[in-house]
């Protein structure tokens, strides 16, 4: 490309441009390192001077506290659980129902894509959707945080996209060869579409890991209780157990406490995605059509 | 010559009726049908589940127009008409919850419409692959922490012995009680929602900008334009087709506002602007068990919603020499 030809008023442009990246970059690392930071001090020093980079101060007193009770590890658990197992079901349903539907010769094709579309615009509202869940017998089961979202109308689209990017070829040898349409979608399709399967499980798992709402309204049991609820009860209604703050300590330090241990569960809850993350860097521009449909 | 043959082809088609015609037509569907039948059972469980948890929901929306009584179920329960969205309308929280949502979603859409683009550009302008890339798996990151993350770090950024107020202190002497203030909450609730989507709203943006031929860019190089003139006859236009679209959804989403992080950033003192139609919803029907009449305001503003999304779109169409959705 022959972008290097640069006249002085460019030259001062691109300083100003880097200025505004170099900015952008520091405002939204700023936050994140302070977390991680402030998830080491010492808790005291955390509530009186802030962070401090003196490794005196630092301490992992926060994490031993937050594993002191098990409330955190059960809800990660639980999350890992939730997470893997509807991103499975999900990507399953989304294959086996985009790829009909990518056949361009499928009778009622189109008024079955109608009957689908028609969901994203439309739908009964957070109330009905609570009734049904509870006529169901799902409150308080793992199947209402699983099977519910498991149909993603966004997603078959996608799926059904990229299926009638294939090649036609494949299919019709198949099918001269004997095999029928279950042995074409399992043993020729499904194996060049594991790109696509990938980015639908990766955004899935982020999206189920991060939810807190449905399980908030349809989870009472404790034990079934997801990270992000785990988490919430934590930060936001300032409840950390008794396990982590310990029983017998003064008014005064017991807010330093549950500060640090705040820090540290937030720090300890996005480890996964931490992980996760260098996956995601080749499939960000796969992760936009998911994303910007869904915007 | 041409006529004739034309003549001869239509006076054939209807000197020939063909009484079958119809009966081989369905045999010929059922055939089609039956030689596809693993791909129709196939979609047997999604279009199972869609009606299950999609399009029963909208049945059970007609408690809305009911005194329901659970015990009586959806269909039995007598009619009441539109009296549950009149309550809503005549109550004192109608215009209070109503502005409450509007506000906070048009200085959303304001506000945070142009940052990615502006990102995007800004981004196109650096030329190191690497280090571009860098920039990008940084500004991205905010985008896959969870609601309840974010807010708790609001909380915890925020409080009286946070950093944000040991900042202020040092200035002013005081610190602020940012999240028990109703007038701090719009504030909050947008510029945390833009460092945490921007980068990610521009890859859109991003993608486009890469797709820009270099040919044109060339060309512009041999007329001498600066990086600006680049930007506006070049850059912008390009991007043009996915700010209509992005512009028609946002807008179209008004009434959704993202109750989520909303419902977590309330505290009792900031209820007088942090309430809005779909928390309200969330606690007349789920913590007060007021089943109909919150299924009424959520249904009314789901109308309001596609009402919306409708007007903008034709709006759109219109400005945009027949371009919208």
């Amino acid at each position: 490309m022959n972008l290097t030809m640069y006249t002085k008023i460019d030259r001062q442009l691109l300083w100003v441009n880097r200025i505004i990246v170099g900015f952008l970059v520091i405002i939204t690392l700023v936050p994140l390192v302070y977390v991680v930071v402030a998830s080491f001090m010492d808790p005291a020093t955390l509530i009186n001077q802030g962070i401090s980079f003196n490794p005196k101060d630092w301490t992992t007193q926060g994490y031993s506290r937050v594993f002191a009770d098990d409330a955190i590890l059960r809800g990660f658990l639980n999350s890992l659980f939730y997470s893997f197992s509807f991103s499975f079901l999900t990507v399953f349903i989304t294959m086996i129902t985009a790829y009909p539907l990518s056949k361009p010769d499928l009778v009622g094709r189109r008024v079955i894509m109608i009957f689908f579309i028609i969901t994203m615009f439309v739908g009964g509202g957070l109330i009905p959707t609570y009734l049904l869940i509870k006529n169901l017998g799902m409150l308080d089961t793992v199947w209402s945080l699983i099977v519910p979202g498991a149909i993603n109308v966004w997603n078959i689209i996608l799926a059904r996209t990229y299926f009638m990017s294939l090649p036609k070829e494949l299919s019709e040898a198949a099918t001269i060869d004997g095999a029928n349409d279950l042995q074409i979608l399992f043993k020729i399709m499904l194996p060049l579409a594991k790109p696509i399967m990938f980015v639908l499980f990766l955004y899935a798992f982020v999206g189920q890991w991060n939810a807190y709402f449905d399980a908030m309204i349809y989870i009472k049991n404790p034990n079934l209780e997801p990270l992000q609820l785990v988490l919430r009860n934590i930060l936001i209604q300032n409840q950390p157990s008794q396990d982590m703050v310990g029983s017998n300590t003064a008014m005064a330090e017991m807010k330093q406490i549950a500060e640090l241990i705040k820090y540290a569960t937030i720090v300890i809850s996005s480890l996964p995605l931490i992980v996760m993350y260098p996956f995601f860097q080749k499939y960000f521009d796969k992760g936009v059509l998911v994303g910007s449909v869904k915007g | 010559m041409e006529k004739v043959i034309k003549e001869q082809f239509s006076g054939r088609k209807r000197a020939i009726p063909n009484p079958d015609r119809k009966k081989e037509k369905w045999q010929k569907f059922r055939k089609k049908v039956a030689k596809d039948k693993w791909l129709y059972l196939l979609m047997v469980p999604g279009i199972l589940l869609t009606i299950v948890f999609r399009y029963f929901p909208m049945y059970g929306a007609i408690i809305a127009f009911k005194d329901y009584n659970p015990m009586l179920g959806i269909w039995e329960s007598p009619w009441v008409g539109l009296a549950h969205f009149r309550t809503f309308i005549s109550s004192p929280n109608f215009s209070v919850l109503l502005t409450n949502t509007l506000k906070i979603s048009v200085y959303g859409l304001i506000l945070g419409f142009f940052p990615p683009i502006l990102l995007a550009l800004s981004l196109n302008q650096i030329l190191n692959k690497k280090i571009k890339q860098k920039i990008q798996l940084i500004l991205y990151a905010p985008n896959f922490i969870s609601v309840v993350i974010i807010v708790g770090m609001l909380f915890l950024f925020l409080s009286a012995n946070g950093p944000i107020n040991g900042l202020v202190e040092k200035f002013t002497g005081q610190s602020i009680m940012f999240m028990s203030n109703p007038d701090y909450f719009r504030t909050i609730y947008i510029l945390s929602g833009i460092w945490q989507g921007m980068g990610w709203a521009s890859i859109l943006y991003t993608a486009t900008l890469a797709g820009i031929s270099s040919d044109l860019y060339e060309a512009a190089n041999i007329d001498g334009a600066n990086i600006l003139q680049k930007i506006w006859f070049i850059d912008l236009p390009a991007l043009r087709p996915v700010m209509v679209i992005n512009f028609i959804l946002s807008a179209g989403n008004i009434m959704n506002v993202g109750y989520e992080k909303a419902y977590l950033m309330q505290t009792s003192m900031n209820i007088p602007t942090s309430e809005i139609i779909s928390t309200y919803v969330y606690k007349i029907g789920l913590q007060s068990g007021d089943y109909a009449y919150s299924a009424a305001v959520g249904l009314f503003n789901m109308i309001i919603n596609v009402v919306l999304l409708l007007l903008v779109n034709g709006i759109t169409k219109k400005i945009n020499d027949g371009e919208g959705l």
